[in-house]
């Protein structure tokens, strides 16, 4: 029995040029204490993805189809009440500039102490123990000092830090962590990443990793998704996906590694720009930059299938297997 | 919070300096302070002996040293019309003005708040509409124009309230008369108060709005829903208070603009404080209260800035008024 | 820059403008009062500032259609007899040239510090802004109040009148010069940031050029905005300096100085005299305010995407 289980999920931005679906049937799921990443550019929807799920999607978008299940209910079904009660408590979320996460004009403690509070009959001293015990999870010096700080006074690393304490506090069954380590210093991303799976794999905690960089993908998740311009065009385990793509784009995608090329020769680049949600082309919407389309790839769409836990959405991947 | 004190107390010493120096040049300029005692009839030698006496003839800047000892010791010079002090005919009329920005105040506060927060959470909401178009009305009456409407509908059709004048008084503490707190007191300054509002209160409503609006859409108040918050609290906690910051300044200026505008409203209904005061002495030529007033309002100002900057300071933890070690 | 008539109609500012009601209205509105003003020396039944030309026996008439009105005034008389619907013209014309030239003075003066000063910056820049400062720390309104009476105090009325106008727009334009300044100098240290910026200054281009042709440009549209604000203000500021007494004689009465000179006269039936300008003056003020709202709205990159 799955954790989450998203079922054809479509999001819709009704905007003043017309109605642009953010994503397109999209369907996965996610087992207990299982770790996937989502990769893909700005503007594949992986973010509106995470969004959905808490129903968070910035307005005028809203969710127009499929369903959300979580711990036997649909989340894109309740009302306020109902999810307030999992925002926090069942299901976290992880931002990705901790600056900006964290509300600047209240301490350390009131923005623990209130993720708990709100969900559960806590006196405050209770609340602030749990609080710094979470601090010292997360391997923050002098977690008790913290309590009465303010964000602006720490660094951007233990900001992340304090943001994951508190997606934490409330032990959550899964956390959606949203480009969590591109604000921060390339020397502070390997420790934060480092920390966040050593987390969820000790407390058993989902974790949905949305981000561009395919090298934190294969640092901490099980399984990966790759969108694209509101799909999801491949899925299957981490390692393999990496190490044998079977989407052209994530093929591209992985030619493109700087690791891949050899030095003093160009960096392999897939040509062209991922369409813009608005002028998504007919039939599938890589086939544009797809060096290997054939004429199926212009006007139909390939669905989303395969024989083992690897996915594929392309018409020549469908037609060699079968 | 000591140095910052010290520092904030150094910009106002130099801004009165310079205000008094301006003070000074005008009174130079304005007015013959000898016409004033003497009359027409007197000869221009005992005139001449009667300048060298009094110090007139004397350099500027004897002068102006003069006078800024004399101001340093609460004289400001007598008034040619009221024959008195200038310093204590502004200080019998200063509880009238402050009455009125108080009661000001008071309805800016009480409506602008409320309104313009839920004009920012509910943007599409038919009263925010209203709010908002009433908002750009009440920006575009000028001060003196809402104050001779409402006295003509409410004083000269309606005849419920009364046009001019102060009302009844009550003395506080034997020296501060306040008509707040009588029932005709209250029926006097009800109109003054509101036209005084009226220019200031849709300033607020709009400015609340919009940086709430903005704070709304900020991340950490997303990251507040992600993290199951209650609705009233992310609201009323964790936006208005961010929202607070940047009203508190624009805030700080709209003082400036009020004591301005005072001059005006009680020009209107005859409010005897010190704005109309001001523009009589202004009428009469009466240089040394001009002089007063300008030194007195110069003052206020700096010192209701210097508190507007304090209690800024110390709702926004990001600004160190105690040096805080990071 | 290349214009064309077909450009305009298929900009996205056009695009708003024709649906909303909203700003067509108010320039409307708006253009006729422009309109009428500047031909009023020529659409006037009477000229308000020849000084034999009215009687006090015409005095205190009111506006056709109530009891008691004269023929000859459509809008009714003021106190000394002279024609409101002239008055108001002329007076229309009068608070909308201050607010223009006042305008034009300051952000003259203030365009060209704020240039200046964020362009070249360091001590230069301190020190203009440090004076901007000060000068915003003090309301318009008062500053002109003391500049206006001890000036019209020093100099005696007659002279007093010859001035007026000159004098207001003196003070209110350099009264406000600060608000163009920081407008502009904001634009220009944002656009300093940006590589284009130092792209041409390798090419060697002199700072004036690069000022002008490149960066100038680009503050367009935050000084638009600002500048409709700007106007509005002065005409309310000179409207309650005139209001005081201390802005435009009665002899050339703008629409300020009408309403006060009809206040006196509500007590005793005759609102005529300062209700009509006082209504012509909201809608001056409010036609603007409204344009400059949509103006702001439409120029924010923020919504337009």
């Amino acid at each position: 029995m799955s954790l989450l289980q998203v079922n054809n999920l479509e999001v819709e931005f009704p905007l003043l040029s017309g109605k642009v679906k953010a994503l397109k049937d999209i369907s996965f799921s996610l087992d207990k204490g299982e770790r996937i990443g989502i990769v893909g550019e700005s503007g594949a929807g992986k973010s509106v993805t995470a969004f959905a799920i808490l129903n968070l999607i910035s307005k005028p978008g809203r969710i127009t189809n499929g369903s959300i299940w979580f711990d036997g209910a649909n989340l894109a079904d309740m009302d306020r009440d109902q999810i307030r009660n999992i925002r926090g408590n069942k299901i976290s979320m992880i931002f990705q500039d901790p600056m900006m996460t964290l509300n600047p004009v209240l301490t350390i403690s009131t923005q623990m102490v209130e993720c708990l509070q709100a969900h559960r009959n806590l006196p405050e001293a209770e609340a602030k123990k749990i609080a710094v015990e979470k601090l010292r999870a997360v391997q923050i010096p002098a977690p008790e000092t913290r309590l009465d700080q303010y964000p602006h006074e720490l660094s951007g690393g233990m900001r992340q830090r304090v943001v994951i304490a508190i997606a934490l506090i409330s032990d959550p069954a899964l956390i959606i962590a949203d480009e969590p380590t591109t604000a921060l210093d390339v020397t502070i991303q390997a420790e934060i990443l480092q920390l966040l799976l050593e987390l969820c794999v000790n407390f058993n905690v989902g974790l949905i990793l949305i981000t561009h960089d395919l090298g934190v993908v294969s640092q901490v998740t099980q399984r990966t998704l790759v969108m694209y311009a509101g799909s999801i065009i491949e899925q299957g385990p981490t390692r393999e996906l990496i190490s044998s793509p079977l989407h052209p784009y994530t093929q591209g995608l992985i030619g493109a590694l700087p690791e891949q090329t050899t030095p003093g020769s160009r960096l392999n680049q897939i040509p062209g720009v991922m369409p813009s949600l608005q002028d998504i082309p007919e039939g599938c919407a890589f086939h544009p930059r797809c060096t290997l389309a054939v004429a199926k790839c212009q006007h139909q769409i390939p669905e989303l299938k395969g024989k083992t836990s690897r996915l594929c959405a392309c018409h020549l991947v469908d037609d060699a297997d079968a | 919070m000591f140095a910052f004190l010290l520092r904030r107390f150094g910009q106002a010493v130099i801004v009165m300096l310079v205000i008094s120096l301006l003070s000074f040049s005008i009174q130079d300029q304005l007015g013959d302070p000898l016409r004033e005692l003497v009359g027409q009839s007197v000869s221009e030698e005992i005139r001449e002996q009667l300048r060298d006496k009094m110090g007139l003839n004397d350099p500027y800047l004897v002068q102006y040293w003069r006078f800024l000892k004399n101001a340093l010791q609460g004289d400001l010079g007598t008034s040619y019309f009221f024959k008195r002090p200038a310093l204590d005919v502004i200080l019998d009329k200063l509880p009238a003005t402050i009455d009125l920005v108080i009661a000001a105040t008071f309805w800016i506060l009480l409506f602008s708040i409320p309104v313009g927060i839920f004009a920012a959470i509910h943007p599409d909401h038919w009263f925010s509409k209203l709010a908002l178009s009433l908002s750009i009305l009440g920006i575009s009456i000028p001060v003196f124009l809402t104050a001779i409407f409402l006295i003509y509908l409410f004083a000269v059709e309606l005849g419920w309230l009364p046009s001019y004048g102060r009302g009844d008084t009550i003395t506080l503490f034997s020296t501060w008369k306040t008509s707040l707190l009588t029932l005709d007191g209250l029926s006097h300054i009800l109109l003054p108060s509101i036209s005084l509002a009226s220019v200031i209160l849709p300033l607020f409503v709009r400015l609340i709005r919009s940086e709430m609006m903005e704070v709304l859409e900020s991340e950490y108040i997303r990251f507040a829903w992600a993290k199951g918050l209650r609705r009233r609290r992310i609201w009323f906690l964790h936006s208005f208070k961010n929202t607070l910051l940047p009203v508190i300044t624009v805030g700080g200026v709209q003082i400036g603009i009020m004591v301005a505008y005072t001059i005006l409203t009680e020009t209107v209904f005859q409010w005897p404080g010190m704005g109309f005061m001001f523009l009589e002495a202004i009428n009469r030529v009466d240089t040394p209260l001009i002089v007063a007033y300008l030194i007195v309002v110069g003052l206020i100002f700096v010192v209701t800035n210097t508190v507007v900057d304090i209690i800024y300071g110390l709702v926004n933890p990001t600004v160190t008024l105690v040096g805080r070690p990071t | 820059m290349n214009f064309s008539l077909e450009r305009m109609r298929r900009s996205p500012v056009y695009y708003s403008f024709i649906n909303n009601k909203v700003a067509m209205v108010s320039a409307a509105i708006l253009s006729t009062l422009l309109l009428v003003s500047i031909l009023a020396p020529f659409i006037a039944p009477y000229d308000p500032w020849d000084q034999t030309a009215f009687d006090i026996m015409d005095s205190e008439y009111p506006p056709i259609g109530s009891s008691g009105a004269d023929d000859r005034f459509l809008l009714g008389t003021d106190d000394m007899g002279r024609d409101m619907l002239s008055t108001i013209l002329y007076g229309t014309g009068i608070s909308i040239a201050i607010g223009i030239f006042a305008t034009i003075l300051q952000a003259f003066m203030g365009i060209s510090i704020g240039l200046v000063s964020g362009y070249f910056g360091s001590r230069l820049d301190s020190f203009l802004m440090r004076i901007a400062d000060i000068q915003l720390s003090f309301t318009t309104l008062m500053v002109a109040i003391i500049i206006l009476a001890v000036f019209q105090a020093a100099v005696g009325l007659n002279s007093y009148e010859r001035y007026a106008l000159l004098m207001i727009v003196l003070v209110i334009g350099i009264a406000e010069w600060p608000q163009y300044a920081r407008t502009v100098r904001a634009c220009v240290l944002a656009e300093k940031k940006k590589e284009y910026v130092d792209a041409v200054k390798v090419i060697g281009l002199r700072p004036m050029r690069i000022l002008y042709r490149h960066i100038l440009p680009n503050t367009f549209s935050p000084l638009l905005v600002i500048s409709t604000v700007q106007v509005a203000n002065a005409i309310i500021t000179e409207a309650g300096l005139s209001f005081l007494g201390l802005g435009m004689p009665i002899t050339k009465p703008s629409l300020g100085s009408l309403i006060r000179n009809g206040f006196d006269y509500i007590f005793s039936g005759s609102w005529w005299i300062t209700f009509l300008p006082a209504l012509v003056l909201i809608v001056l003020i409010l036609t603007i305010n409204l344009l400059g709202d949509w103006l702001r709205d439409v120029l924010n990159p923020k919504i337009y995407k």
